[in-house]
């Protein structure tokens, strides 16, 4: 590793003194690190087409090449790792909030450290571990949260006093601790070599690398990668992989159709120094101090500390495509608050001698996380970029998950949170992004506390009544860049400022959703729902019912006016999405998904269904505005509003009729509510929306309607053990696995996709059973909250995680929902579970390492449902079916 | 008594503005960045004004600021009819009729301008019928001349100034049936205010000037230093070329009496202003006004005293001096300011001080280490040291106010010395005029890329 950055930093320093060196040199500069330079000729066709030759891209080679592939092509603009894997500073660090990137991350981890031994390249691994330093109480608990999840997946990791952080690395100031996290495990490499090793590899497996070469753009035919255009001359493919980093974007749009791939550079900055007299052990493990933004591992004897600012610099908005990135300018007034950081870190070093302060830019994306996956509207171009600066440690793991992906159509675990396909094009603008990375930029080391919404790039979508509503004291989210209600906060109740209502524990609007419940269960409440998905299917013939027969696991050959809840399942019988669907005529279906499958639903749909200029699908989502009336008193409301009986005898549950409602006629009304309450949903034409509104809440008066927002809902549904897409299902959860089977009609008399796995698993058994988990022991006000992802114990062993959690104000209890499994004692086999092997066990949920006790149910309370009416008597009746 | 720093910066901060053009994206295609503005009064009620708006029927933007002396009545109706008389002036023929055509139909008229205006910058509601009409007149003649040719800036801004001086001085001559209105007419004609205005469109820059106030240029050379130039000239004693011309305009045998103790008449500082009709009007059409005026103005000495050797009226004129400039990249501001301001500091010290500020920490020389050897401790604490010097800049959100503070503050070292600072603001009304003057600064910022990409079109 040494000798590679000295290498490196030879060249950045040379290369400031002359300019043009690229130009003088480009000819005679080989690939000479890598096993088989390629001055040949680029081949005419290929399978697959990789563009970027950094550590994301080599990754993919490797691992594509690994699963058998050999028709490869990866073509790098400059050089093979000179991008922001040459600069990054090379720390694998596994300690991640999210699952998939802990899993990745950790992979990454195995993978370098034998790849020096595979390849025969020094990789420069060492495995030094890290310490992440706590400077408050919230911060101990959110790394004891990540602690926690890591034990269970059996990486070493250990809270450790401020005291034993000092016998780690002697260097530490530990005054203003608290604690530490520990990961004996973590690594340092040379990421570029570890870039290069892969290389080698991949090359050795077959793949041909070729650098200097240019993407220009990609040709789509008809939905379909077939080609790639270079500087050099064409290449045909069916697949293409952008790996471009921080030029993914521009190369996404480089096309006649544009791919969107929202990301965005940030400048980067970290120092270099000197070594010590006495050079520091290489060993020394690596120390993140997240509450002074800083990161410090040993380098060379002396160290190597960089940081994420809290006013980054954006850069490259306008796009600028160039070779390599240029050795941009250092700027020490900017380093100036994580120098003074590290220096009260580490007090020691202010005699060591600065050799260089290196800029080097890193790609943000939206929401933190990483972007993977295939484009919605071309099959076959797949992306793999936007790491937020941790390239190294999801590198490897993200370019195996991918491989997996071209290779098998999806990968081995359930990457959603990074697929490409959760963002649409509404988060590609310019504007947008440049103001949210410098949002996301800081983040990194900024507390991440439950329930925390992005403030930048926000009132993108809204609803006609967001005004009304804003004015009535509404408190906002964002979902997909849509504006929803959190809650209400009543006049003159004041909630705490953004930054002191950042909590762990009980929140400050914990009575005001409380009371928003309450009216829910007693009363009315209208909650504006308008963000979710809406798409209209319908047909000349009956083309539309036979391919969404196939489509979806439930019958939807019901009479017109009825509303299916139903899974739209893969081969594997795992949610791609779960919707409902009303049939409004024999030939028509509309059909409501969640608010972030609006791209990913469409994609899967425009791939399953026939091309058949008879059969149409329209995305509706911004025509309609979504009123939930929740309550016993909703069937009053809706009846004086509209004068037709609603009774059950009218309107049965599970119902879908258009009518009229106050003076607006065509108000499409579903006996619905997505919590398991009573009430009604209006998909109402977004003109009538205001008018509608204020009908409602006109009437609703004598009925004591008030508004509500998503936490009310949120805690409604998870006590009534409702699972919703996204957070507790995905494309690795059946129905059968979540108490849904009496939503698959097996026997309905038409194969319809992932049949076969469910007619398995219906003979066989599942591997994990949803479950709900009342906390038994819990202090509301005291302890801490449970979020999601929190561990699982039974007898003492761990069986799963929680997907999700809200506090039921009707059990004044804590409701967690997450999946049991069934790990052989001795093997760690996975095994049925049982009925019987949920019921017949004591749990504990781990919040923060402290465990609590838990009551497992499979089905929701039938104490809850006193005052149930007729429509939860079908909704609800499948879960007792089994 | 003693002020603290928050009390301190509560009087310096009361009057502040700033005005931002829009930009979306970075796509600017405004030559003006945005201005900052303040004013700190010495007189009661301060007698200085000032005005920015933006020209929505032609292009480009005006901002001025007003010197008012005897009184605020003659700058306060200056800086809110100035600007329309300009923006009439540089009106095309058919957008002229139009307008006229709308006024005739009692249609919706186009708006003319777009104020960007403190809330204590006020326009009287009294008056505007009255202003509105004259401005009427104004335009109906510019539309029978129809001269058919292009508008030149230069001609555009004379033409308004003198038209908006003799509307003043016409308005009082004829009075109006509403006593307050009457009343009024006559404190602005018989009360003087100076003007200094600039009018930018793309890379044109045009000064107007009439009287004492000073319009300043900073220009940021290559090795990053800042420099002043003038854009105006003030019309006083101190100006020869001035001085000349009132001479030249007067019999010979009034030499000696027309610049007395560097005044005019030996009462008048500034040589050219609007209003002051008492340097203009005839002794007779001076006595049958305020004769037949009320009686607030007929018990007023002032306006009864004829300023001595007073032979051949006019001697005073609103007619501006004024000076084009195209900008470049390295134009980086404009101060407009008062008198007030430049009393107390010179402009090579002003363009330093803005510049400065406007910078911030970009433009101190960045540091690199290169060859050198530096510890981490060093460096930590030449950016420590580097930081302070940026956070008494910081304090200030507004240019304008920053270099009021200066201005005020600041001791022989040219530092800002709080004890001063506290010490000149803490002064009681009666004292303060003669310690300081009303000062009113305004601060326009250019877009240099914006300027850079113009000069590479041309």
């Amino acid at each position: 590793a040494a000798r590679m950055f000295l290498r490196l930093l030879s060249d950045i320093q040379w290369r400031a003194a002359h300019p043009k060196w690229r130009r003088m040199t480009s000819s005679q500069r080989s690939t000479s690190t890598t096993a088989e330079p390629h001055p040949l000729s680029l081949p005419a066709q290929a399978q697959v087409v990789i563009c970027g030759g950094g550590i994301v891209g080599t990754s993919v080679a490797y691992h594509l090449s690994k699963m058998g592939w050999k028709d490869i092509v990866l073509l790098e603009q400059g050089r093979l790792a000179a991008g922001t894997t040459r600069f990054c500073a090379g720390i694998v660090s596994t300690a991640r909030p999210v699952s998939i990137e802990l899993k990745m991350a950790h992979y990454s981890n195995k993978l370098y450290e034998q790849l020096e031994q595979e390849t025969g390249v020094q990789t420069g691994y060492m495995k030094t571990g890290s310490i992440s330093l706590a400077q408050t109480q919230d911060r101990l608990i959110s790394l004891k949260r990540i602690a926690s999840s890591l034990n269970v997946m059996g990486i070493p990791c250990e809270i450790i006093s401020p005291k034993k952080v000092l016998q780690l690395h002697p260097l530490i100031n530990i005054h203003d601790l608290v604690g530490a996290m520990y990961v004996p495990e973590d690594a340092l490499v040379s990421s570029a070599n570890v870039s290069l090793a892969l290389a080698t590899a991949a090359s050795r497996n077959g793949v041909q690398i070729h650098e200097r070469t240019c993407v220009s753009h990609i040709t789509i035919q008809k939905g379909q990668v077939t080609g790639v255009e270079t500087d050099r001359g064409r290449i045909q493919c069916e697949y293409f992989v952008n790996c471009a980093g921080q030029w993914a974007y521009e190369l996404g749009h480089s096309g006649e159709e544009p791919v969107h791939i929202p990301l965005h550079a940030c400048e980067h900055f970290y120092l270099l120094t000197h070594p010590f007299k006495e050079p520091l052990s290489s060993s020394l493990p690596t120390v993140v101090d997240p509450d002074g933004r800083i990161y410090i591992r040993n380098w060379q004897g002396g160290i190597l500390s960089g940081g994420f600012e809290k006013n980054p610099k954006p850069l490259f908005t306008e796009g600028r495509n160039q070779l390599e990135i240029q050795n941009l300018q250092e700027d020490w007034d900017h380093f100036g608050p994580l120098l003074s950081a590290l220096l009260r870190r580490m007090p020691g070093l202010e005699a060591l001698q600065i050799m260089q302060l290196v800029n080097c830019p890193e790609s943000f994306t939206p929401d933190m996380r990483c972007i993977m996956g295939e484009s919605p509207t071309a099959r076959g171009y797949f992306v793999l970029a936007g790491m937020n600066s941790a390239g190294v440690s999801y590198g490897g793991g993200a370019g195996k998950y991918l491989a997996e992906w071209i290779v098998n159509g999806y990968p081995s675990e359930n990457v959603w949170p990074l697929d490409l396909k959760r963002f649409g094009t509404l988060q590609s603008s310019r504007t947008f992004l440049r103001h949210r990375v410098m949002e996301v930029m800081p983040l990194m080391c900024d507390l991440k506390v439950p329930r925390w919404d992005f403030q930048t790039g926000r009132q993108l979508r809204t609803s006609p009544l967001y005004d009304r509503l804003d004015a009535q004291g509404a408190r906002w989210m964002e979902k997909h860049g849509f504006e929803r209600v959190k809650y209400f906060v009543p006049p003159g109740n004041d909630l705490l400022d953004l930054d002191h209502s950042k909590t762990f524990y009980k929140p400050d609007w914990f009575d005001i959703v409380g009371s928003e419940v309450k009216c829910c269960k007693e009363a009315v409440c209208v909650i504006d729902m308008s963000s979710f998905t809406k798409f209209e299917i319908s047909s000349t013939g009956d083309q539309a019912l036979e391919s969404l027969q196939y489509l979806f696991s439930n019958d939807l050959d019901v009479p017109v006016g009825h509303v299916v809840h139903t899974g739209m399942l893969n081969e594997k019988g795992g949610y791609e999405n779960d919707c409902s669907i009303a049939r409004l005529s024999k030939r028509s279906f509309f059909m409501i998904s969640p608010t972030d499958q609006q791209v990913h639903c469409w994609a899967w749909l425009k791939n399953h269904l026939p091309d058949d200029s008879n059969l149409t699908m329209e995305d509706v989502t911004w025509k309609y505005t979504a009123l939930n009336l929740i309550g016993p008193r909703a069937v009053d409301v809706l009846s004086e509003l509209s004068y037709a009986p609603m009774t059950a005898e009218h309107f049965p549950s599970l119902f879908c009729k258009e009518m009229s409602v106050g003076y607006a006629n065509g108000i499409r009304v579903m006996s619905i509510t997505h919590t398991g309450e009573p009430g009604f949903v209006l998909y109402i034409p977004i003109e009538y929306a205001l008018h509608v509104y204020n009908e409602v809440m006109n009437m609703g008066q004598k009925y004591g309607i008030r508004n509500a927002g998503y936490y009310a809902l949120r805690s409604l549904r998870i006590e009534k053990f409702f699972a919703f897409w996204g957070q507790d299902l995905d494309a690795f959860t059946t129905p059968m696995e979540c108490g849904r089977e009496f939503q698959v009609k097996l026997d309905k008399g038409i194969q319809f996709l992932g049949q076969e796995a469910l007619w398995e698993q219906k003979q066989n058994g599942v591997y994990k059973r949803f479950t709900m988990f009342i906390l038994e022991d819990h202090d509301t006000d005291m302890d801490l909250w449970p979020w999601w992802g929190e561990p699982i114990f039974r007898n003492g062993r761990y069986v799963g995680k929680t997907t999700s959690s809200a506090y039921s104000y009707t059990l004044e209890r804590h409701v967690c929902l997450g999946f049991v499994h069934h790990f052989d004692e001795k093997t760690g086999e996975e095994l049925v579970v049982t009925t019987d092997f949920i019921n017949q066990g004591e749990y504990e949920i781990d919040i923060a390492g402290q465990r609590f006790q838990a009551k497992a149910k499979l089905y929701p309370f039938s104490s809850l449902f006193t005052q149930r009416r007729r429509k939860d008597e079908v909704e609800l009746s499948g879960y007792q079916r089994e | 008594f003693y002020l603290t720093p928050p009390q301190v910066n509560s009087i310096l901060k009361a009057n502040e503005y700033s005005f931002k053009v829009p930009e979306f994206d970075g796509k600017n295609v405004s030559s003006v960045l945005g201005f900052d503005s303040n004013q700190l009064p010495a007189n009661a009620p301060i007698e200085d004004r000032r005005s920015a708006a933006t020209c929505l029927q032609t292009r480009g933007m005006l901002l001025g600021v007003f010197d008012g002396h005897a009184g605020c009545a003659c700058a306060q109706a200056v800086s809110e009819r100035l600007f329309y008389y300009i923006a009439v002036s540089l009106l095309p023929h058919e957008t002229l009729l139009e307008i006229e055509n709308a006024v005739e139909s009692g249609r919706a008229l186009l708006p003319i301008l777009q104020w960007h205006k403190h809330p204590n910058d006020y326009f009287s509601k009294e008056a505007s019928k009255l202003y509105f009409n004259s401005l009427r007149t104004y335009w109906q003649e510019l539309i029978d001349l129809n001269s058919g040719e292009t508008t030149d800036v230069r001609e555009a801004l004379v033409n308004a100034f003198k038209r908006l001086d003799s509307d003043i001085s016409l308005e009082a001559q004829v009075g109006d049936p509403n006593s307050f209105l009457n009343y009024l007419v006559l404190r602005v004609a018989f009360s003087g205010a100076t003007a200094c205005v600039a009018h930018v469109d793309g890379v044109d820059l045009h000064i107007a000037n009439t009287g004492d106030s000073r319009a300043m240029l900073g220009v940021q050379e290559e090795d990053g230093s800042w420099s002043a130039v003038n854009l105006s000239y003030d019309h006083n004693a101190q100006n020869e070329r001035e001085v000349e011309r009132v001479r030249m305009e007067h019999p010979k045998s009034e030499e000696k009496s027309l610049v007395k103790q560097d005044r005019l008449l030996g009462l008048l500082m500034p040589f050219r202003a609007f209003g002051d009709v008492k340097f203009k009007w005839s002794i007779e059409l001076q006595k049958r006004v305020v004769e037949s005026g009320p009686d607030q103005l007929n018990d007023n000495e002032y306006t009864k005293f004829i300023p001595p050797n007073y032979h051949t009226p006019p001697y005073l004129t609103a007619e501006p001096e004024v000076i084009h400039h195209k900008l470049r990249p390295q134009d980086k501001f404009l101060v407009l300011a008062t008198d007030g301001l430049w009393e107390t500091m010179h402009r090579q010290d002003v363009a330093r001080i803005v510049g400065e500020y406007l910078t911030g920490v970009h433009h101190q020389q960045p540091i690199a280490v290169g060859g050198y050897k530096v510890t981490l401790g060093q460096m930590h604490g030449l950016l420590t040291e580097r930081r302070a010097r940026i956070s008494s800049v910081f304090e200030d959100q507004n240019a304008a106010t920053h270099l009021i503070r200066h201005a005020v503050g600041n001791n022989e070292f040219g530092t800002v010395d709080h004890e001063r600072l506290s010490k000149m603001l803490s002064l009681p009304e009666e004292l303060a005029r003669m310690y300081r003057d009303d000062i009113t600064i305004t601060v326009v910022q250019f877009n240099s890329h914006v300027i850079g990409a113009y000069q590479n079109e041309e």
